[in-house]
């Protein structure tokens, strides 16, 4: 038996989180997207004010003019389905839009829909992830209220994401999405299959091909990717650790606080101080209930987020490869042709120009998206410790009430030893 | 636990020091390995300013001397609520805590307890004065301790004698004492339990600690922030062992008087064993009476082999008949004193035993307050300490 106070044994608790041991670590002085070394490519001039703009002044609503809700979950039940409708509201006071207020009705669908179309016109832009289709984790009913109220609050984060965004919130599938009655029309209009048929064979075969070489920029955000995604889904699974590890912990309180009551039964000068710990324990797990939702309705939701994001932005860096490698096989062609030249010119030079919008893109919401990641999770993080502060807080006013009740003095030399 | 003033106290000090690990070959010459304590006694005199305490008398005992010490007051007490002894082996344990006799934790909550209960012994008002308890604490040949065996009437768990008239105070405290038994064993179950579960909540922070350290060093604005949060979170997981081991001392101080029901139903058991015993004089007494008044009427009331035989072989003589009045004679006056005896005796022991269980009640009730107030003080210690780390916790992360 160990010699020791209480046995270090924490491997029980402690999570086997990495799968990659020897990933590289990706350096923090290298400076990966300062934004401000951009050639004078047409398109990227015109967005290039906007890329520069402060978002977090944007984000203050001091500029801020657009405001969207997503509420109002109705069931809806058809011959063939029963699905949710969700309420959008938007307020804007931008001269595009035709009116100032729009109220209009989506489904989920209609949401992927619009993310879908989006990914099509910006390949290279990093596009806010939508709540998982379907959860099989926890066996969710697909029509419970929790479900619904964490899809519809993800939804409600997607659009004012994609309304924060310089460059989509200015699309017109968005526009569309927002103020459209009827959404149906436009879905059809769009000749969204076909392309994207076209760009997964393209994309198919130039993986096969593979890259030359990768601006290192690019290969740099690869590492930083990868390293992040691990770390995210690490954080999001600790997470779900320690709110199934105080859920068990509630669950044995909610049983503690009845054995003093059962105790006072029997006695008698003894009774009211056992009643009152009881009453003090049971305060406690209410306390610890409100703990358990807030790092469940708060924390984990937005780290599941930026889990899904890692797959998002991976995504992206794959299709800016692939808009890479088409330009280079274009150009490969160019070089081994003999005759008919000039046509083949124009067209490498056309992919020449997608390929530096697609870099410009990227590289600009590159910082855009590393701001409002460390916004969001910054808030998160901020919020939960807040949450425990007040957990603790409670707390401590109740069991300090006891001790009034009881006519003690809380000791002022053990306040002085705790803080230490 | 609030020490009385006796006697035995205003005289000198006892503490129980330190615990040593011994080998050697016990009764089947068997090697073997056990601790043995240290009392300490010196006088009880104030030390002046810059002086010296002086030096204490000392020795060496093991767990199994003190239970022959208990045991010996057990059985010369029989109407005193003798203090319990830590207990032999640990129960209710919550898992990160051992159940070993010879882990270090184990034996210094064990140190405490014996300490607690010779404290206890020289506090009581009639214990404290006893001379074999003395000798305990000062000489260390103890003989005279193995020879006193405890009655095995009392031993058994289940009534085998029925008692027609027992003080029906007794039969009320018998029961108190099983209920309280009951529901402290359950509250102790599920305190360990709920300290299992709190011990893997802190725990599991810890491995936010570990992630945000390496999630830092890729992290540019974010990294130091991460870092210290990180850092916050190892110190919240590491605060849980203090904390459970404070909690620990609560848990002692309800353990003890769970073991305490057990000495109040032994002196409820030796009631019922006094009454009883009264109870038989009074009914063989009466019994003699009834023979006698059969010899000298005639008249069988009673079936008894005497009276058939006389009744087939033919009645005894005269002379036969008044040998036989004189010895029931005697039988019954022998029968009055013992019952006579009887009676005081058990009067005498409901009346020194519920002095003592009113001065118990008191005792308890002042302890329990007590230690559900240090409980109290043991939330309050771990709240604060939440409190300080998630507020740092919160400033690391604002500098994200």
């Amino acid at each position: 038996m160990s010699e020791h106070t209480v046995p270090a044994d924490l491997s029980g608790h402690m999570l086997d989180l990495d799968e990659d041991e020897d990933l590289e670590v990706f350096s923090k002085s290298t400076s990966l997207a300062d934004g401000s070394s951009m050639p004078n490519s047409p398109s990227s001039m015109v967005n290039q004010y906007r890329l520069e703009e402060d978002d977090e002044e944007q984000q203050n609503g001091n500029t801020k003019d657009i405001f969207i809700t997503v509420d109002n979950p109705e069931s809806h039940v058809t011959a063939i389905e029963t699905f949710i409708m969700y309420r959008v509201l938007t307020k804007t006071t931008r001269s595009e839009f035709d009116s100032c207020e729009y109220e209009v009705h989506r489904r989920y669908q209609d949401f992927l829909w619009l993310r879908s179309k989006l990914e099509e016109n910006y390949p290279t832009l990093i596009i806010h992830p939508l709540p998982e289709k379907f959860v099989m984790k926890g066996m969710v009913e697909r029509f419970s209220n929790d479900f619904i109220e964490t899809r519809r609050k993800a939804l409600h984060r997607f659009l004012n994401k994609i309304s924060e965004h310089p460059i989509l919130s200015y699309n017109q599938h968005f526009k569309v999405f927002l103020t459209a009655q009827e959404l149906a029309p436009h879905r059809k209009q769009s000749a969204g299959f076909l392309s994207r048929m076209g760009e997964t064979v393209r994309a198919v075969a130039n993986s096969v091909r593979g890259l030359s070489s990768r601006p290192e920029e690019f290969t740099l955000m690869q590492e930083y990717l990868e390293n992040f995604s691990n770390k995210i889904c690490s954080v999001n699974k600790v997470t779900q650790r320690v709110i199934k590890e105080q859920r068990e912990y509630l669950d044995e309180l909610k049983q503690y606080s009845p054995t003093y009551v059962q105790w006072a039964g029997l006695e008698g000068e003894l009774a009211e101080p056992l009643k009152d710990v009881a009453s003090c324990v049971e305060r406690c797990s209410k306390e610890t209930e409100e703990q358990i939702q807030h790092l469940s309705q708060v924390l984990l939701p937005i780290l599941h987020e930026y889990v899904l994001c890692g797959e998002t932005l991976k995504a992206v860096m794959r299709r800016r490869d692939n808009i890479q490698a088409e330009f280079e096989a274009k150009n490969e062609t160019l070089a081994s042709k003999k005759a008919d030249k000039e046509a083949m010119q124009v067209e490498v030079d056309g992919l020449a120009d997608r390929v530096e919008m697609a870099n410009n893109a990227l590289k600009g919401d590159w910082s855009h998206w590393q701001n409002s990641m460390r916004t969001d999770l910054k808030s998160a993080f901020i919020s939960t410790a807040e949450k425990n502060v007040e957990y603790y807080e409670k707390c401590l006013a109740v069991w300090e009430l006891f001790l009034l009740s009881q006519r003690v003095e809380p000791r002022k030399e053990l306040d002085e030893e705790d803080v230490s | 636990m609030v020490e009385r003033e006796t006697a035995l106290l205003r005289k000198m000090e006892i503490n129980v020091t330190e615990a040593e690990k011994r080998s050697g070959k016990n009764t089947v010459n068997m090697q073997e390995t056990y601790t043995v304590y240290l009392i300490e006694t010196r006088p009880a005199e104030t030390v002046p300013e810059g002086g010296t305490p002086a030096v204490p008398d000392t020795l060496w005992r093991r767990y199994s001397e003190f239970e022959l010490l208990r045991t010996y007051l057990l059985v010369t007490y029989p109407y005193i609520i003798i203090p319990p002894l830590p207990e032999k082996r640990a129960e209710f344990v919550w898992h990160k805590l051992s159940a070993d006799n010879l882990d270090p934790d184990f034996v210094e909550r064990r140190r405490v307890g014996l300490e607690n209960f010779l404290l206890r012994v020289a506090s009581h008002p009639v214990l404290s004065n006893d001379k074999i308890f003395f000798r305990f604490l000062t000489e260390l040949d103890m003989c005279d301790l193995v020879l006193h065996q405890v009655d095995s009437r009392l031993k058994s768990l289940s009534a085998m004698f029925r008692v027609k008239n027992p003080d029906k105070r007794f039969t009320a405290l018998k029961q108190y004492s099983d209920e309280l038994n009951t529901v402290i064993s359950h509250l102790l179950r599920v305190r360990a339990r709920v300290a299992d579960r709190l011990y893997g909540v802190y725990k599991v922070h810890g491995n936010y600690g570990r992630v945000f350290s390496e999630w830092s060093a890729i992290e540019k604005e974010m990294g130091d922030g991460l870092q210290s949060a990180g850092h916050h979170m190892d110190t919240y997981a590491a605060s849980i062992d203090d904390i459970l081991e404070e909690e620990e001392h609560y848990a002692d101080q309800v353990k003890e008087y769970l073991f305490y029901t057990d000495a109040v139903r032994s002196v409820c058991r030796k009631h019922e064993l006094s009454q009883y015993d009264l109870e038989m004089a009074a009914q063989d007494l009466a019994y003699k009476k009834q023979q006698k008044e059969e010899l000298a009427t005639g008249i069988v009331r009673v079936f008894s082999l005497k009276g058939m035989t006389s009744k087939l072989f033919g009645q005894e003589s005269q002379e036969q008949r008044e040998i036989r009045l004189a010895a029931l004679e005697q039988s019954i006056q022998e029968g009055e004193e013992t019952v006579k005896e009887k009676n005081a005796e058990c009067q005498e022991f409901v009346r020194t035993a519920w002095e003592d269980i009113e001065r118990f009640k008191e005792q308890k009730d002042k302890d329990l307050r007590e230690a559900l107030i240090s409980y109290a003080v043991v939330q309050i210690s771990m709240c604060k300490k939440g409190i300080q780390v998630w507020s740092n916790a919160k400033e690391c992360f604002s500098k994200m």
